[in-house]
This record gives structure tokens, C-alpha cells and sequence, in this order.
């Protein structure tokens, strides 16, 4: 079965410039027309209307809007956890059905097992995917060193702080060595000053990792700060009002953040969120 | 009251860390260990005051005030029964032991039995909700009748035997730990299915790696009930028709107005009871230790 797939994606490859018009890309996810409309009580809910973006291979994409903008649907659709209502995802050249090991997500909360060690944590997903153990039991270990928690790999999560504990969420999603890695405001319950040092060990992380990132925040200074492009969306239902490239320099530190360069990409995020009905 | 460490829930000065540390250094519970040994101190110190205090206002009530030994008898005849009692080799059909050892066989098997298929019934009525919704009123139902009164037909059913007390206590011990179980499974963070979900678990993995763990806090809440039950069940059991056991005494001495005795035999239900209650503490502390630390974090 393996040869026939990659065969399958050889030709895909190769026909796939063809048909979708002249400019052959490398995205890693396409996604064409994409909606998603809740079945309520009350009727019908629409959260996204027809998004379409494509991310590229290695890209930082942060996806910023209010709360109720449908961004979190947006992650949802793409991690495969809901299904949508229209359009299409293709990731990686295949259309998405599903959760897939490709694209891992970490969550808002850090949602690790109380009753497991950080190393255990670490290794859940290939528990769940039947990978074999043993290979992956380095790879956990490494990871844990990457985000500066090797001495802490026999500890207890209620032994961590926050930050400490998403940091553990974070190599999680990447031990089963996923191409992207889908992120739902995983710093929005820290306080200020963790936050900042978590956005720096990301950027650190998603250096040394290279994987593509698909970052979800309702703060424009995070989202500036982190990305190489950024999605402005509005809401109800939500669309993208537009895609921002940052062309700031990196490796980034903080003090970019008091450039006029940076305060002038946020300063045009928050006029194209504000037309979406007003910042609160 | 004082000032709360914001991680561990513990009085700040207590908390070793003092509730500081948030991204950098890690959050030790030795001061929460230590707190805990201090209340353990604290409970035997009242314990070994207050006792020979209720025991001197017992005996001043009886010999110095002279309250009727068929109402209240004297501590020091009750202790004599209670000795007199267990000084029998078990063998014995007069030692306490021997009726004591039935008692709680037949307890621990309903309780077995009971929460075993409470657990169970729980897991399968809050997954299949379809099932729940058709099965759940039935429950109710039955819920609502007080199981005592069963009791009676459990004689007729399985005579003065052992499986009369065994069925009757598996019936009592069975709702807490169903209730429990459903509530449990109720309460199973949304995030962690939408983990597994998202890494492709299997039904079987979402159930053994999430769901079960996630209830053990819960059941062990019902387990703690239902092991007090269990001795309820088992002595209402023989109160109706038993050849020997603790309620089978019970009766016996009542009826011989030994009221001594059924003082001793009262004091050794409370015992059990608190036996099986703690055996019950000591497997949660073993397999649920991280249900009471991490109330401070879970839902950060």
C-alpha cells in the first residue's frame, strides 16, 4: 500500500499545478471556500463563510480576531476534530477527513493527564497511535530538554506552573513529529510577563523545529510579534478581512515590539478588526 | 483566615514556595506534606485527651449518678464483654471474632460485588446515552425504594444463609457507586476526549487512558459510602434471619437484655465500619494521589 500511495501523491503533485491554475505552490494546507455553520436550536448559526488561505511549508501564520469570530472553529476544521459544512482542506495535497498525525494541536488549557508523569504526558500520542514505544522514548526526552524540562520529566503535573505545563502540551504535539502544529491561544491563561517569555521560547522552539505553525490569539502584539503572515478576521460569520505579511527581521526579541515598524503592522490589524464591528 | 498560596490552595506560609514561583522554579509540596502530618498529630492528641474524658462523663453517669444498667451500662462491663468476647479463639461460635470474621465476609463480598457492578452499570448507562435515557427512570425507581425492606424476602429467596446478606449489601452499595460513576463520566474534562480525538485514539484507549482515570476521584467518593453501607447491609442482612454474625448477636443479646454485650458488639460495628472506610482512603491515596493536588491547576 505505501508504494501505491506515494505514487498516488506523485502524480498528484504533479497534476495538481495544472489544475489549480498556473501557480505551482508548495502549501502545505489549502483551503478553498471553507464554512462551517452550527445546527442550533434556534436555527442556523453560520461561524465561518467561505475562507480561503493557503500556509506554505515552515510558515508562522497567526490567525487573530475577537472573541466569537469563529477563529477556534478555523483550528477545530483544520485539526480535524469538526467537520465543515463547505468548501475544502487539503493538507499536504490530500483532502482532510479527520484528525490526522500530520497536524498536532495544542489546546488553550494544557490538558495533561494528573495522574501521569511529564514523560508519560509526552508520550500519549503515541500511546494512542500505536507507534512503537521505544523508538519514540528518545525523541520524548529530547523534546523535554528542548523546552527545558529534562529534570522534570518523572514529576507530576500539578508540580509545574502554567507556563512549565503548556510547555509540556507543547512537546507533546511534537512528538509524534507532525508537519504542523495548530495552536489555540495555548498562552491566553498566563499572566503577562509568563506570556512574553513563553512567545520567545516559541519562536526558539519553532526555530529549532521547523515545523509550520498555526497560531490562534486575540492579541495583535502576539500575533505581530510571532508571525510571518497574519490573518485578520472578522466576525459573524467569520472571514478573513485580510492577510498581513510581517517583514520584520529575525530572530525577534522583545524589543521589536517598540519599533515603528511593528506598532505600524498593529496599528493596520486593529483598523481592519475595528471595520469588523468595533473592538472592545 | 489567611492569605491562599494560588497553587496549592494551602495558607500561604505553609505553602513552601509561598505561591512565587509561576514560570521558573518548580512548585514543591513539602510544606503541604507537613501540614498534613500536623493534622494527623493533631487528631490522635485530641483523640487520646477526649476519650478518657467521654469515658470518666460515661462512668460518672452510671455509677456515680446511677443510671439503670439496662439503659446505659457501665463502661467497665462493656469492656469486660468486649474482652471477654475477642479472648475466644476464633473457632469459638461465642468469640466475636468468629461472628465478626462472617459479618464482614459478608460485607466485603456485597460491597465487591455491589460497587463492581455499580461502576460498570455507571460507565455503560453515561456512554450509550440512549441506553441511560431507557434504563434511567427504572433506576430511579428502584433508587428511591428503601432497600431495607427487602430484606425480609431475602430470606425467603436464599434462606438464613450467606447469600441473603451478600445480595441485600450488594443492592445498597451498588446506587452510591453508580450515581458517583455517572456523575464521574459527566465530569470528564471535554478537552481531554478532544486530545485523544485528535490524536485518532481507539474507543478502548479513550476509555482505559481517559474516561477511567478521570472518574477515579468520583468513584472512590462512592467507594467511601458504600463501604460504610456495607456493613449496614450485611448486619439489616442478619437482623432478619441469620444462624451467626454481628446483627445475629445483635439481637440475641438484646433479647437476653445483655446489655453490655450489645454495647461490646455495637463498638465493633463502629470499628469495622471504620476499618473498611479506611482501607477504602488508603487505595484512593495509592491510586488517586494527584486528585486532591491538582484542583489548584487542572482548569488553569
Amino acid at each position: 500500500m505505501p508504494i501505491a500511495q506515494d505514487s498516488m501523491e506523485a502524480i498528484r503533485a504533479v497534476t495538481a499545478p495544472l489544475e489549480s491554475g498556473p501557480a505551482p505552490s508548495p502549501a502545505l494546507i489549502r483551503a478553498h471556500g471553507l464554512s462551517k455553520t452550527y445546527a442550533t436550536g434556534s436555527g442556523q448559526v453560520p461561524a465561518l463563510a467561505g475562507i480561503d488561505f493557503e500556509i506554505y511549508d515552515g510558515e508562522f501564520v497567526s490567525v487573530v480576531g475577537q472573541s466569537g469570530c469563529g477563529k477556534s472553529t478555523l483550528l477545530k476544521l483544520l485539526a480535524g476534530l469538526l467537520p465543515f459544512t463547505a468548501g475544502s482542506v487539503e493538507l499536504n495535497g490530500k483532502p482532510l477527513r479527520g484528525p490526522t498525525r500530520e497536524a498536532a494541536v495544542v489546546f488553550q488549557s494544557p490538558v495533561l493527564l494528573p495522574w501521569r508523569t511529564v514523560l508519560d504526558n509526552v508520550m500519549l500520542p503515541i500511546e494512542f497511535r500505536k507507534l512503537p514505544k521505544a523508538m519514540y522514548r528518545q525523541s520524548a526526552v529530547n523534546l523535554l530538554a528542548m523546552v527545558g524540562l529534562s529534570e522534570f520529566a518523572q514529576r507530576y503535573p500539578f508540580e509545574l506552573s502554567g507556563g512549565m505545563q503548556q510547555r509540556v502540551a507543547i512537546a507533546r504535539a511534537l512528538v509524534q513529529d507532525p508537519r504542523l502544529l495548530l495552536m489555540d491561544e495555548p498562552f491566553g491563561a498566563l499572566d503577562a510577563m509568563t506570556r512574553d517569555q513563553m512567545n520567545l521560547e516559541l519562536i526558539r522552539i519553532w526555530s529549532h523545529s521547523r515545523k509550520t505553525v498555526i497560531f490562534i490569539t486575540h492579541s495583535i502584539a502576539e500575533a505581530v510579534f510571532l508571525s510571518d503572515r497574519v490573518i485578520a478576521m472578522t466576525p459573524r460569520p467569520g472571514t478573513i478581512a485580510d492577510i498581513i505579511t510581517i517583514e520584520l527581521p529575525r530572530p525577534r526579541d522583545l524589543s521589536v515590539i517598540n519599533t515603528d515598524r511593528f506598532g505600524r503592522y498593529a496599528a493596520r490589524l486593529r483598523s481592519l478588526l475595528d471595520a469588523g464591528g468595533g473592538l472592545l | 483566615m489567611p492569605r491562599g498560596c494560588a497553587r496549592c490552595s494551602m495558607p500561604e506560609e505553609d505553602c513552601s514556595d509561598g505561591g512565587r514561583s509561576v514560570g521558573g522554579a518548580p512548585l514543591r509540596h513539602s510544606g503541604r506534606e507537613r501540614a498534613r502530618h500536623a493534622a494527623a498529630l493533631s487528631a490522635i492528641h485530641h483523640f487520646t485527651c477526649d476519650s478518657p474524658r467521654a469515658a470518666c462523663g460515661w462512668w460518672l453517669a452510671t455509677d456515680v449518678l446511677g443510671a439503670p444498667t439496662y439503659v446505659l451500662p457501665r463502661p467497665q462491663d462493656v469492656l469486660r464483654a468486649l474482652l471477654g468476647g475477642l479472648s475466644r479463639p476464633p473457632w469459638d461460635k461465642a468469640s466475636y471474632w468468629y461472628h465478626a470474621g462472617i459479618t464482614m465476609w459478608e460485607a466485603v463480598l456485597g460491597f465487591a460485588i455491589g460497587s463492581a457492578l455499580g461502576a460498570l452499570l455507571g460507565l455503560v448507562l453515561s456512554h450509550w446515552p440512549i441506553l441511560g435515557k431507557s434504563w434511567y427512570p427504572y433506576i430511579v425507581g428502584f433508587q428511591s425504594l428503601p432497600k431495607v425492606a427487602l430484606a425480609p424476602l431475602m430470606v425467603v429467596w436464599f434462606g438464613f444463609g450467606l447469600e441473603g446478606k451478600v445480595f441485600i449489601t450488594a443492592i445498597i452499595t451498588f446506587f452510591p457507586v453508580l450515581v458517583n460513576m455517572m456523575a464521574g463520566y459527566q465530569a470528564v474534562e471535554p478537552e481531554r476526549i478532544e486530545l485523544a480525538r485528535s490524536c485518532n485514539a481507539s474507543e478502548l484507549h479513550l476509555f482505559t487512558k481517559i474516561i477511567i482515570p478521570s472518574c477515579l476521584p468520583f468513584l472512590f467518593a462512592g467507594l467511601g459510602v458504600a463501604s460504610v453501607l456495607s456493613i449496614l447491609g450485611a448486619v439489616v442482612g442478619e437482623f432478619v434471619g441469620a444462624s451467626a454474625g454481628l446483627g445475629m448477636l445483635l439481637m440475641q443479646f438484646t433479647q437476653a437484655m445483655e446489655i453490655a454485650q450489645l454495647f461490646a458488639v455495637i463498638l465493633l460495628l463502629a470499628v469495622i465500619g471504620f476499618l473498611m472506610n479506611h482501607v477504602v482512603s488508603l487505595v484512593e491515596r495509592r491510586y488517586c494521589f494527584w486528585a486532591q493536588r491538582s484542583n489548584a491547576t487542572a482548569r488553569t
